[in-house]
């Protein structure tokens, strides 16, 4: 049975089994690739995406979970805390290999869309689940006080 | 026939209680006792207000499918072994998790058969005044049945809790390898009511 939902503003109709994990569906069937595979098992944060604004582990959302509801990607986002993050990122030159920044930037932006000068507690609880094996961690860390600067609150 | 001595009828006594401990498997210790005891809530027992009751309650109330999410800290536990929540996840200010790490980023409102992650309808943690962990049996049952700490509910409200709540049901049906409480829902809910029918009578410590 189709499924609608809205990606990045956009409404878009997929026809697979509906328990296929969002992620999957992302990918292959809307080729919008920028969120990544890492576990599949909601231990990495790679594949982070906002649902309703909220990040979720796209790799453990089934599709049905999605109908009728928008989904934000790293293709999608925009606005001042986005943009906010983005300058850090790119100020602080946060990446490394880069496979985890989709993750990390989706966690980033929900993080400060919440709490606007998060303290180091919060970014340990927001963040603690998104995983970097290039150990960034620390440049994350000032990127998001970085970003936080330019926000108001 | 020949009359029994006061010798014979020593050791005939002592046989027939040693057969009788045998049988009752009575050698594990107290702590064996006890439980030998505590399955058969009769309705002389519900009657008779006995604290007892309150054992085959608790030990639903301890099976990991109940504990893990009604932890004495900031972070729950998962699987059978109980251990902590990977990813780090903490409660938050309204124990569906922290920013980015709600409990609903992974556990929706159904079993992830595709992934395993288990899934129910509201899935949060406890509030903290109804954390479990290390309680005896008089201190779990003095604690769900504080008002002030259970949200509010009667025994009235906690026996329906327990028998309609989504995700208490799942306890029961938790998917992927995960083990469902031991005792069957029907009957917990029989030792349940029959708990709160005798005026939910609670154990003293020990």
């Amino acid at each position: 049975m189709p499924i609608s939902f809205t990606v990045n503003g956009a409404k878009r109709t997929v026809d697979v089994d509906p328990e296929t994990p969002l992620l999957w569906v992302l990918r292959d069937d809307l080729k919008l690739t920028g969120t990544k595979f890492g576990c599949g098992a909601a231990l990495c944060g790679a594949c982070n995406v906002h649902l309703d604004g909220e990040a979720v582990r796209s790799c453990q959302i089934q599709l049905q979970d999605a109908a009728g509801r928008d989904v934000t990607t790293i293709e999608g986002v925009t606005g001042n805390v986005a943009k906010a993050v983005q300058d850090a990122w790119i100020k602080l030159d946060v990446v490394q290999c880069g496979y985890c920044q989709t993750g990390q930037v989706m966690a980033a932006i929900g993080l400060l869309t919440q709490i606007a000068k998060p303290s180091d507690d919060d970014i340990d609880k927001a963040m603690d689940g998104n995983l970097c094996r290039c150990n960034t961690y620390h440049r994350i860390r000032l990127a998001i006080h970085e970003a936080a600067k330019t926000l108001p609150g | 026939m020949k009359r029994p001595t006061r010798w014979n009828v020593l050791i005939t006594t002592a046989a027939v209680v040693m057969i009788g401990l045998v049988l009752g498997g009575s050698f594990g210790g107290w702590g064996d006792r006890q439980s030998a005891i505590v399955p058969f809530a009769s309705p002389a027992e519900a009657a008779s207000g006995s604290p007892e009751l309150f054992a085959p309650v608790a030990e639903v109330l301890r099976h990991p499918r109940c504990m893990n999410c009604h932890p004495r800290g900031d972070r729950p536990r998962q699987t059978d072994q109980r251990h902590l929540h990977l990813q780090n996840v903490v409660r938050g200010i309204d124990g569906m998790g922290f920013v980015n790490a709600r409990c609903n980023a992974c556990h929706r409102d159904e079993n992830n058969s595709f992934t395993g992650v288990p899934g129910a309808p509201n899935w949060h943690l406890a509030p903290l005044s109804m954390g479990w962990e290390g309680l005896d049996d008089a201190a779990l049952c003095t604690t769900l049945k504080d008002e002030k700490a259970n949200g509010g509910k009667s025994i009235a409200a906690l026996v329906e809790h327990m028998e309609k709540d989504a995700l208490v049901l799942w306890g029961w049906a938790p998917g992927g390898d995960l083990k469902p409480v031991s005792t069957p829902h029907p009957e917990f809910m029989t030792k349940l009511k029959a708990w709160a029918g005798a005026g939910a009578p609670c154990p003293q410590s020990k």
